[in-house]
């Protein structure tokens, strides 16, 4: 049953339009460099570091909580797993991820303890991890960037395991694997968010953290899973960002935080917790990368960039504002229809 | 055939040196409706929590089926059929409906994955048990405050209760909702389920209740069948002393300008024509049931949701209310159903709540707040109205309910209104204060003030207003002299008003 | 919560002067706190380096550094006692430097312009500039007070929005300033560095704003619950568009002293300084869900992240690394600091309770 005003009513259903509009605006005014293939590809790929964050993040917002030290994490995460395969002399892929995954999760059990257990205001705790992670990581672990390709082959490598490709204009355009880590994660948080009781904990917490107790959640238990996750799924994007970049420069990534939150809100969680979905997560993910990559297809310079990115916000979280404001009018206005 | 579902004798609970419960007995059959009613403070939290087994007695014994418990915790409480309903539901406005009602049952179940079907199925059983008719997809959140709480009964009754215990479950009702609620709980005791309530409302009380239980100071003072009793009984035995509430006089003086006239006041969706005046020193009360109107037409005389059309007249001069700011430049005053989240600065000084509204007034020529006036105007209030505290720099949550609506009312007073709104003044306050606060009121009219009273509190209407407007779909339907006017009658319009 | 039953009208501090307002002391154990901080800091480094930190020179040193981000550190205070917060505060700084720096480029330009030209130009730049910032704050106030956005999504979005204008005026790049505002961020009034001045001036009108005036006392309120306050008669939207005009004027002070320090405006300049001036805030005893705080805990915090800051810088020798452990200890203190406040808390609640 197709309910229009319900649909509309729905912030992915809107972004959703949002998107296809802007991308027909840009086929129709560039249609050769936008509706390519390898174009698709290269949208496809800038997605995947930024989604795999959105994930965590949403997660973390849906419980009612801001996390800024994902990016932190992912560099810490990607760094000492560089630092440990070079060190041994390990050069295999696999255990770069599960590298990343284990320093990423110990990395998101310290913001559990500190929110979890001290039960501290969640932006504030991983405003100071944030620092203390990225300080220790430059101060103890170093601060010189390493190239890849010179100190390993495999996991420098990666960065040619492509799953498609297609021959191009210059050569040939494919995309790389690491989107399937994105899907399959995407599936992953889906799963956990809508059958499970764990992701059913989640949105209680979010909508009321006390009826939530009362009801026999066990709170702890879930903001610990909540944060280790987030830290697991942050070291994966860690290694990811490196393979792709085919480097670990440990200056990178930390910058990117209210970016990801960007997409997550645009894409329909609410920053007070308790609502937001993974496809409307991966819509906001992808807007922001189609308009980050291909806004200099509608002629717009890049140096506008960063002025549209900041109007779009602002008109995506103006929507719900308004929304919110006009079903409160409406409420008032039920009651006095008997 | 009704059986002993719980008993507990001599229950005798301290807290840090003072007494909660000093030896109080209670026995609950399976299918009895049993109220139980105190002034704040005299325990009746303390029993509850007690009975779910939040706290454990000091000593004496609990009895459940007949059988001695030794030490009850709260998922025995639950499991053996006890379930307590609070305030505030513990529902998840993010989440609908039928997740609300199933999602107990599927923690105590131990469940790790949701099944969705399964979950509807739940949710649709509880609401046949209830025999309620809610949107399984709906957001709890969208709901209005009496689909709520039938949502948690639904949800206690799914977990096999055999006794349900809800904390003044009426408090936030209008009338029809509270007759719907009653009707479910008729249902409930039918098949043999047993309810103990809570509640200040004493007409309610009687009204829905075999058995009244009656607590004072930490010790149960009455267990009688209900039809023994009437309110001022119940009154009597709650406090100790005799509370005779007496008539408002209203002694109208000829040629009087009304302090406040309104003429065909409209709101569409809210209100519709409303057409009446107010007096200097006349209580009028507005009342009426879900969906009248009463609180729009507050608010829009507040200038909180403003009319669409209509003329307002202060003091015979036409003015225009279109925000909070002109009406209190009107010398228009509200004070809010809500106390809690609308009255009052919850961690803030009683000093600095009294002050709120008019502060400005309180600045020296520069702008610049200044102590002596400040105090002074925060003493005189504090003296005028009672408020017990000793320290008015302590946070008003420290504050007993009585007193902190009288923190609210400071507030208002203090910015010398001509013309009070007061919605639902004495909700959630026990009788004793309520009394009191009926006479400061009375005696702001004495001397001249115009009081609106919205309440759906009969005795509360009868005992303080002269004339009362009672409010259907929007409109104006009957005014009625108090005087002349039974309590019996007046709660008969009001019912017949759902018409 | 019981109260206490006692004769009714026992007021306590009936004719005393001090303000019965608002109940002090729990905030003063955190200020207490912040202050023996500080002390332990300045003699731990004074221990460490005798003779490079108690120094006047390195004084005054400190003081040029942390004025600019005091001054921010109390735009982000005001916001977050409203019950808010003002993500765009850099942003804002930046793009006043910018207008500036443009408009000194453009009326002074180059070194043998005369005298009077010169102060011309530099005032109106100066106007202009505070301009900026009243503009970007009355965005801000906008979005929040009547738009009814989030504040911290409002001004995640105007950082964006105003960093986007920045880029597109200067194209990346750095527009000078001419020298023209040295007085202002390198100059010293009796060996006190102008900024430092500034930074205190401001503590100081703001210290008064939030005790002594109306405003103040509304934002609180407003802070606390903003329902209560709208029945009140309070007029919320305008107290809030007020708070981020306020911060958007003084991210601009800011701008202006930077740009006399460095005599470069660019867009990008100071990215951490955002989550620096939050974490002060939060170190200083502002409540960020609103209500509570005061100035006086703001400039401690300040006082002691820079005494870290540049204590740990000399015990380095300079090091690069100091700004890495110093990130460290940044965090380290703030998790600290948290701790402490929890666990005091918790005593404090077991006392009363215990009674």
């Amino acid at each position: 049953m197709l309910n229009l005003r319900a649909l509309f009513a729905r912030q992915e259903f809107i972004i959703f339009i949002v998107l296809v509009v802007l991308c027909a605006a840009i086929a129709i005014v560039n249609p050769t460099a936008f509706l390519t293939v390898p174009n698709a590809f290269r949208i496809l790929r800038a997605c995947i570091v930024i989604g795999i964050f959105a994930l965590g993040a949403l997660m973390v917002l849906i419980s009612g909580g801001i996390d800024v030290s994902f990016p932190a994490i992912a560099i810490s995460a990607l760094y000492l797993s560089t630092l440990i395969i070079v060190d041994t002399g390990i050069d295999s892929v696999p255990l770069a991820f599960a590298l990343g995954g284990l320093i990423g999760l110990a990395l998101g059990l310290v913001n559990a303890v500190f929110i979890g257990i001290f039960k501290l205001p969640t932006l504030i705790v991983t405003l100071g991890t944030l620092n203390l992670f990225r300080g220790a990581l430059l101060f103890f672990a170093g601060s010189v960037r390493i190239r890849l390709s010179e100190v390993t082959t495999n996991f420098a490598d990666a960065t040619r395991w492509n799953i498609i490709t297609v021959p191009a204009a210059r050569g040939e355009a494919s995309l790389h694997f690491s989107i399937l880590i994105l899907l399959g994660l995407a599936l992953l948080v889906w799963f956990i968010l809508r059958y499970t009781m764990l992701g059913r904990a989640i949105y209680a917490i979010g909508g009321d953290r006390e009826a939530a107790e009362r009801a026999g959640f066990n709170i702890v238990r879930t903001q610990f899973f909540i944060y280790g996750f987030v830290g697991l799924l942050a070291g994966i994007a860690g290694i990811v960002f490196g393979i792709l970049g085919r480097e670990a420069d440990p200056f990178s990534i930390v910058g990117t935080e209210l970016d990801v939150i960007a997409a997550v809100v645009l894409g329909g969680a609410s920053i007070l917790g308790g609502r937001g979905t993974v496809v409307g997560t991966l819509l906001g993910v992808l807007l922001i990368t189609v308009i980050s990559s291909n806004l200099v297809l509608l002629g717009i310079p890049t140096e506008w960039q960063r002025f549209v990115i900041g109007a779009l916000i602002l008109i995506g979280v103006g929507i719900p504002a308004l929304q919110g404001l006009r079903r409160r009018a409406q409420r008032t206005q039920l009651i006095g229809a008997v | 055939m009704t059986q002993e579902l719980l008993r507990l004798e001599k229950i005798v609970k301290s807290f840090a040196g003072v007494q909660a419960l000093k030896g109080v007995d209670l026995h609950i059959n399976s299918g009895e409706i049993t109220c139980l009613v105190g002034e704040n403070g005299c325990g009746k939290s303390t029993l509850i929590k007690v009975i779910s087994g939040v706290y454990q007695p000091d000593s004496g014994s609990i009895f459940i089926d007949g059988n001695s418990v030794s030490h009850l915790r709260p998922i025995d409480s639950i499991r053996s059929g006890i379930q307590v309903i609070y305030q505030d539901f513990s529902l998840f406005p993010n989440l609908s409906v039928a997740e609300n009602l199933a999602l107990n049952n599927q923690l105590s179940q131990g469940k790790r994955f949701v099944n969705w079907g399964e979950v509807r199925a739940i949710a649709q059983e509880a609401l046949k048990r209830t025999d309620v008719n809610l949107p399984l997809d709906a957001l709890v959140g969208d709901l209005s405050v009496a689909d709520k709480q039938l949502i948690a009964i639904s949800r206690a009754i799914l977990q096999d209760a055999r006794l349900v215990v809800m904390d003044e479950p009426t408090t936030a009702l209008t009338g029809k909702e509270v007759a719907a609620l009653f009707k479910v709980v008729r249902n409930l005791q039918a098949k043999g389920i047993a309810i103990l309530f809570v509640s200040h409302k004493l007409n309610e009380v009687l009204e829905i209740a075999e058995k009244v239980v009656i607590m004072r100071n930490g010790e149960k003072v009455l267990d009688t069948p209900a039809r023994e009793l009437d309110v001022r009984k119940i009154s009597y035995y709650m406090t100790g002393r005799e509370i005779a509430e007496s008539y408002y006089d209203y002694a109208p003086k000829p040629n009087e300008t009304p302090l406040l006239k309104v003429e065909h006041l409209t709101l569409p969706g809210a209100f519709d024509d409303i057409s009446f005046s107010l007096r200097g020193g006349e209580i009028l009360g507005i009342t009426g049931l879900l969906g009248s109107g009463r609180t729009e037409l507050a608010k829009a005389l507040f200038g909180e949701s403003p009319a669409k059309s209509g003329t307002i007249h202060v003091k015979g001069q036409v003015v225009s209310i279109r925000s909070i700011q002109d009406a209190i430049r009107n010398h228009i005053g509200y004070v809010p159903e809500d106390r809690l989240t609308e009255g009052l600065f919850l961690q803030r000084s009683i000093g600095s709540n009294i002050v709120t509204s008019t502060l400005k007034q309180l600045l020296s020529r520069a702008g610049i707040v200044e102590n002596k006036k400040v105090n002074s105007e925060i003493g005189q209030w504090v003296e005028d109205l009672r408020i017990k505290t000793r320290d008015v720099s302590l946070p008003v949550r420290s504050l007993s309910g009585g007193n902190q609506q009288r923190v609210v009312l400071a507030k208002w007073l203090s910015a010398k209104p001509e013309i009070l709104i007061l919605n639902g003044p004495t909700v959630g306050v026990d009788v004793g204060s309520k009394e009191e606060l009926h006479q400061i009121i009375k005696d702001l009219a004495y001397k001249g003030m115009g009081i609106i009273i919205i309440s759906d509190d009969i005795p509360e209407l009868m005992a303080t207003c002269n004339r009362i407007l009672l409010m259907r779909r929007g409109r104006i339907g009957e005014e009625l002299v108090t005087r002349q006017t039974g309590e019996g009658e007046l709660s008969a319009k009001l019912r017949q008003s759902a018409v | 919560m019981a109260n206490v039953q006692v004769s009714p009208t026992k007021l306590k501090n009936a004719d005393a002067p001090r303000l019965s307002l608002d109940s002090l002391i729990p905030r003063d154990t955190s200020i207490i706190r912040l202050l023996v901080i500080t002390i332990v800091l300045f003699v731990v480094f004074s221990l460490l380096k005798p003779a490079t930190f108690p120094t006047p020179i390195n004084l005054q040193s400190m003081a040029f550094q942390m004025s600019e981000i005091g001054i921010l550190a109390i735009a982000v205070a005001l916001t977050m006692i409203s019950g808010g917060i003002d993500l765009s505060i850099n942003a804002t700084a930046n793009l006043t430097a910018i207008a500036v720096a443009s408009v000194i480029t453009a009326l002074a330009p180059a070194a043998n312009t005369d005298a009077g030209t010169a102060a011309t130009a530099v005032t109106l730049a100066i106007l202009v500039g505070l301009a900026v910032g009243l503009i970007c704050g009355l965005v801000n106030g906008s979005l929040v007070a009547y738009a009814n956005i989030p504040p911290i999504l409002a001004t995640l979005g105007t950082l964006t929005l105003f960093t986007g204008i920045g880029t597109v005026v200067t194209e990346g790049a750095a527009i000078f300033a001419q020298e023209r505002l040295a007085e202002v961020g390198n100059g010293v009034i009796f060996e006190i560095p102008v900024p430092l001045i500034i930074f205190l001036l401001v503590a100081v009108g703001v210290h008064f704003l939030l005790s002594k005036s109306r405003f103040g006392f509304e934002l609180y309120m407003v802070g606390t619950n903003p329902q209560a306050s709208r029945f009140s008669g309070i007029n919320n939207r305008s107290v809030l568009l007020r708070t981020y005009i306020i911060s958007g004027v003084l991210s601009a002070l800011a701008g202006i002293v930077i740009l006399g320090r460095t005599n470069a405006a660019r867009i990008d300049f100071g990215d951490s300084y955002v989550l620096l001036a939050i974490m002060i805030c939060v170190l200083g005893g502002i409540d960020p869900a609103g209500g509570f705080g005061r100035i006086i805990g703001v400039v401690l915090a300040v006082f002691a992240l820079q005494l870290l800051s540049t204590g740990l810088n000399q015990v380095f020798f300079d090091n690069p690394g100091a700004n890495f452990f110093r990130q460290f200890a940044w965090g380290a203190t703030l998790l600290l600091v948290l701790l402490l406040n929890y666990f005091s808390a918790r005593a404090r609640q077991r006392k009363t309770s215990a009674r």
